[in-house]
């Protein structure tokens, strides 16, 4: 197997200015199939930017994006439509402050996120309106699969709760599996550990290698929190003021002196403090 | 007793008309966060469309009153809908990033264009119509006086309620209601989990057109005659009901249509036909002072 084939998306010198600022600087890295890939990096690395070029955000200045589908062919993701991104390209995403539908109930957040599928059913709602019968038994479909993944994150009790009143830990893993409900092929989680407590913290490790290990989904991991990193990723990708520092297994990137500098500065000017 | 019966039945035929106009402003401000402005005018089109057709049937002969009710119900209805679809597409569209004020201005510009539109393709004088629903039932007659339920009023009142029951639903039961609840709450995150945003604004035009252009067949058939300004002041009104109710709530739109129509019935009656639209509006200022979401309305949500 090639190189090509192993990595799901490639990222290739991807630049994002805004004005004369630049976010990104050439940055390339490969996030391998079904595998985590974390992306770590002070605060302003540009960690976000990739995201939000990723997921149609933003238009990269410079860089090719591309995802290979393992069964709808490749996409280049710097040219798609916003909602065309999740919808063809199969690229899930969470956010650092969690953004669910907070007025819908948890089951209808889980359903939203299959609303292409359910749509073609209804036959654009015309079907739905008439009441044929294909349109109820995808909507069938839709709220078991919903229940299979309020299930894994045990909030099946709770479907009937507003999405926005559930507690924070609860919120995460629901933004994580609505993620799912839409069927990615790249799931991109925003520091998803992010105010969990050690045992929601162990729950997520689980749930995020559950979710490459059973269902064969490449994540993409911003996070803060160490012991997520080196805990699950497979693959570490290390950026610093816009620039890709190291890339490597997470004990190669720990032992790296480039990364240890970033992050903790040089030992000399310390010595002199 | 009578009297106020009679006001009750004419209030409440009015209201629904406000009603249906005022659903189209409350579902474009809930999914983009603007007043259309020129949905007035969008009414306004959907009565012209209305008599085109009723004398276009008029010509080819089909004298039949349910059949010919029907086509121009559904002739209305398709063609008002492209126009809130080209509306959307034109105007608002291209202007989706900017800020709010831009659209609202432009919201204003396409309503005095649409109006000008009209007015030089139809002329600026009334257009009478034939009534083409008449009769009703008369009841609790006493001397003169009968209170007079006309079976125009009866049709008005059912085909809102079936129109708002069916709608109701769309919202709350089916793949595209949904959709158009998420993108209520957060278009961004929306398009993220694959839905159209632009398909579901689009549709949300052509259903808030659909419903007003059956608002305008009313309006029609209720007063006999239609010009190229009545638009105006059943917009400002109608979205004085959406106001009311709570803009962004679909319910809301419904009940703040019915007060504002019988709050207009009950004070022309009672007190003067002049000062009705000082009586809509005021009830509509203390509504906001004291509360400013409207009666069904929930506090604005901080979005991220």
């Amino acid at each position: 197997m090639s190189r090509a084939d192993r990595a799901l998306l490639s990222v290739e010198h991807l630049t994002m200015r805004f004005g004369g600022l630049v976010a990104i600087d050439d940055v390339s890295f490969e996030a391998p199939r079904a595998k985590i890939t974390a992306i770590i990096g002070p605060n302003g690395a540009g960690k976000t930017t990739v995201f939000n070029c990723l997921t149609g955000f933003y238009k990269p200045t410079v860089g090719r994006l591309a995802l290979r589908h393992p069964r709808r062919g490749e996409f280049l993701l710097e040219r798609m439509e916003g909602h065309a991104i999740p919808a063809a390209a199969g690229v899930a995403r969470t956010f650092q402050n969690i953004r669910l539908f907070p007025g819908m109930s948890v089951l209808e957040n889980l359903l939203i996120a299959q609303h292409n599928a359910l749509m073609r059913a209804s036959g654009y709602t015309v079907g739905a309106l008439l009441g044929l019968g294909g349109y109820a038994a995808a909507e069938r479909r839709a709220i078991e699969r919903a229940r299979y993944w309020l299930d894994r994150v045990g909030l099946v009790d709770r479907a009937d709760w507003n999405a926005g009143n559930l507690p924070y830990g609860a919120q995460r893993r629901l933004e994580i599996v609505r993620a799912m409900c839409i069927e990615p092929v790249l799931l991109c989680l925003d520091e998803p550990a992010a105010g969990l407590n050690p045992r929601e913290s162990a729950e997520l490790n689980a749930l995020l290698t559950f979710i490459r290990d059973e269902h064969q989904v490449t994540l993409l991991l911003i996070e803060h929190d160490m012991s997520v990193v080196m805990e699950i990723s497979d693959h570490v990708v290390v950026l610093d003021y816009g620039r890709k520092i190291a890339d490597g297994t997470p004990e190669a990137v720990r032992n790296d002196p480039a990364v240890i500098r970033a992050y903790l500065g040089e030992p000399e000017e310390e010595a002199r403090e | 007793m009578g009297y106020f019966l009679q006001q009750l039945i004419n209030g409440l035929t009015l209201g629904m008309i406000y009603g249906l106009i005022a659903i189209g402003y409350t579902m474009v401000y809930g999914i983009i966060g603007m007043i259309n402005f020129a949905h007035g005018e969008i009414f306004m089109i959907g009565a012209f469309i209305s008599i085109i057709t009723f004398l276009a049937l008029g010509l080819v002969g089909v004298g039949w009153v349910p059949l010919a009710l029907l086509i121009v119900l559904l002739a209305t209805m398709l063609l008002t809908s492209v126009y809130g679809w080209a509306l959307e597409r034109v105007a608002y569209r291209p202007l989706r990033s900017s800020p709010r004020l831009a659209a609202l201005i432009t919201a204003i510009g396409m309503s005095i264009f649409l109006q000008n539109y009209v007015q030089l393709l139809q002329g600026a004088r009334n257009k009478p119509l034939q009534p083409v629903i008449t009769g009703g039932m008369r009841f609790l007659e006493d001397g003169e006086f009968a209170v007079n339920f006309s079976f125009l009023q009866m049709l008005i009142i059912a085909l809102t309620i079936a129109l708002m029951i069916g709608f109701t639903l769309l919202i709350n039961r089916t793949a595209l209601g949904r959709s158009q609840r998420a993108c209520q709450q957060d278009l961004g995150m929306a398009a993220l989990i694959g839905i159209d945003v632009d398909r579901t604004i689009s549709l949300t035009f052509i259903m808030g057109a659909s419903l007003a252009s059956v608002a305008g067949l009313m309006f029609l058939l209720n007063y006999g005659v239609i010009d190229f300004y009545i638009g105006f002041l059943a917009g400002v009104k109608a979205f004085t009901a959406a106001v009311l109710g709570g803009i962004g709530s679909v319910p809301g739109a419904m009940l703040g249509g019915l007060l504002i129509g019988l709050i207009e019935a009950f004070w022309s009656a009672y007190f003067s036909v002049e000062y009705k639209d000082v009586a809509a509006f005021a009830i509509l200022v203390l509504v906001l002072i004291f509360r400013p979401t409207g009666l069904l309305g929930k506090p604005d949500v901080e979005k991220v």
